[in-house]
């Protein structure tokens, strides 16, 4: 069935596969977009250039991995604990779910423009919300020191459905005679949670974060027009220093160098994840 | 199932739970709507004021100052063209994976949906600008093709994998080709799932930032490109900030009430079986 299948995978092919083998050949090149030389072989050179000289790399690599850390963590245990909540029943379920989905679908340069709105150090509403109960005021995503746990924020804002709609699919195949033995034997309801609920529901979860890990080492939109990487570098994340790098500065050979590292590390994830489905495929 | 030994446990507690989880989250969505409604001294007051009298003001501004009905024609152009496209290579392909289980092409879609959007757009980026096609629906719907093609082929052999074989099997008996087995069997009972994969890839394009923030340019502008370059002037007008973010965001969001028993599978992309 060739006929099916070849212009779909040529035209994948050649969406994806001309941008890799670019990338990878400019990795090993010193090249801007900008010159009129065609671009000189350097080996290594930019990689040992991020790595050993690239004070701002580094800084990256760092936020990047605190970032997706962070959010994927606030993401797990809110998502778990709300799908727990919606798992039972109760009236209007299907209005709770719907609504549930619109953060996820929401246009990301209107969410993050609402938070920005929000989180204003003068007239934002959060600073108004968090001064009720005796917090604040702060500084949000123009204070370096909070802007990554205010941006993981946002993200866990727009993406904590989408765990809770994995681990809801899984709550929904959990089979009912473990309870029912447990219930006879007298188990609590914690006990229950904790020796059934959670390892039969451990796989789903564990694809779910790791599905979230992927996205958040790759999180754009709301990083770029909430703070641009800033204050500072304080929020430039890799795949917002890359697109500086590479779009700003145009020097497309070390942008293509940091992508390698960048998606080498979404590939770790990756990999992680394709091995914990197998099981499932 | 599971409900039969949960059901007394049912408490008042458990609305209460879920009010004060529901506030926070249509909290951002309701503010962007309150505050395209508010003026611009309301919007400005502090501490923040809850009732007011609505104004349609930022809305009229907004058509008025800016090309935003440009804006939205190049969005639904650059959607509904790599929609379409989508749908029209990746249906075949998705029908063929899913009756003769090409495992291998899948997991090779699913690692283009993991790799990073930048790692696409540098190369396409600079080839685009030699090819003088920077700026064109052409080129944005061909980036934006990167992210609905794989989408429309893995949320497709889903839904394929659902049709049943011996129906394609009897079809192809009665002397149906392969071509027509498709056409007339497989298609219509899968329509559905077309609808559905259709809307969520209009969605991602709608959405997409990354890729138009670079390949479209003056003439092509989409809608959240808009409203991102008016964020870097404008940054204190939040009524009328709110008001265009409210316009983008309001089809999406009721696009995805049509399909929300979908959505899942879309949004998941890979992380849930089919």
């Amino acid at each position: 069935m060739p006929v099916f299948t070849l212009p779909a995978v040529a035209v994948v092919a050649v969406l994806m596969v001309f941008p890799v083998a670019f990338t990878l050949y400019m990795s090993v090149h010193s090249w801007y977009a900008s010159s009129l030389t065609s671009p000189e072989f350097v080996g290594l050179a930019n990689f040992r250039r991020a790595f050993v000289d690239d004070e701002r790399f580094r800084n990256a690599l760092w936020l990047t991995i605190y970032f997706t850390v962070l959010a994927t963590a606030l993401q797990l245990v809110l998502g778990v604990a709300v799908a727990l909540l919606l798992n039972r029943p109760f009236r209007g379920k299907g209005v709770m779910r719907a609504i549930f989905l619109l953060p996820m679908v929401a246009t990301p340069v209107a969410i993050a423009l609402v938070w920005m709105m929000m989180y204003n150090p003068t007239l934002g509403v959060m600073n108004y919300l968090v001064g009720l109960v005796g917090l604040g005021p702060y500084n949000w995503v123009s204070n370096a020191a909070i802007v990554i746990p205010a941006l993981a924020v946002v993200d866990t804002w727009e993406w904590t459905p989408l765990i809770t709609l994995i681990t809801l699919a899984g709550l929904a195949t959990l089979p009912v005679e473990p309870y029912e033995s447990a219930q006879i034997d007298g188990a609590s309801t914690p006990q229950m949670f904790r020796h059934i609920t959670l390892p039969l529901l451990r796989p789903t979860i564990v694809v779910a974060v790791l599905f979230r890990a992927i996205d958040c080492l790759k999180t754009f939109d709301i990083i770029y027009v909430m703070t641009q990487g800033g204050p500072g570098f304080a929020s430039e994340t890799l795949n917002v220093y890359t697109f500086q790098v590479g779009l700003f500065y145009f020097h497309i050979g070390y942008a293509s160098s940091l992508l390698v590292i960048l998606f080498a590390l979404v590939l770790g994830v990756s990999l992680l994840l394709i091995k914990v489905r197998r099981g499932s495929w | 199932m599971i409900k039969s030994w949960r059901q007394d446990r049912v408490s008042p507690w458990t609305y209460v739970l879920l009010v004060v989880l529901l506030v926070p989250f249509l909290f951002p969505l309701a503010w962007m709507l309150l505050s395209s409604l508010k003026t611009q001294v309301e919007n400005t007051a502090y501490p923040p004021i809850w009732v007011f009298r609505p104004t349609m003001a930022n809305y009229r501004e907004v058509f008025i100052k800016n090309p935003f009905f440009t804006f939205a024609w190049n969005s639904l152009v650059v959607a509904a063209g790599s929609t379409g496209l989508a749908l029209l290579l990746g249906l075949p392909g998705a029908y063929a994976i899913a009756r003769f289980k090409r495992t291998g092409i899948a997991l090779a879609i699913l690692t283009a949906r993991m790799a990073p959007g930048i790692g696409y757009l540098i190369p396409w980026f600079i080839l685009f600008t030699k090819a003088g096609m920077i700026d064109t629906y052409s080129a944005l719907i061909l980036t934006h093709l990167i992210v609905a093609l794989p989408l429309v082929l893995w949320v497709m052999i889903g839904f394929f994998e659902d049709v049943p074989g011996e129906l394609i099997e009897s079809a192809r008996l009665d002397g149906c080709s392969h071509w027509s087995a498709f056409l007339r069997v497989a298609l219509p009972l899968a329509k559905p799932g077309i609808v559905a994969t259709g809307i969520l890839s209009f969605i991602f394009s709608w959405n997409n930032f990354l890729f138009s923030l670079i390949i479209a340019g003056f003439k092509t502008r989409t809608l959240p490109i808009a409203v991102y370059s008016f964020l870097s002037y404008e940054e204190i007008n939040w009524g009328g900030l709110t008001a265009a973010a409210t316009i983008i965001t309001l089809p999406v969001l009721i696009l995805a009430m049509l399909v929300q028993k979908h959505i899942v599978r879309g949004l998941t992309f890979g992380a849930l079986k089919g």
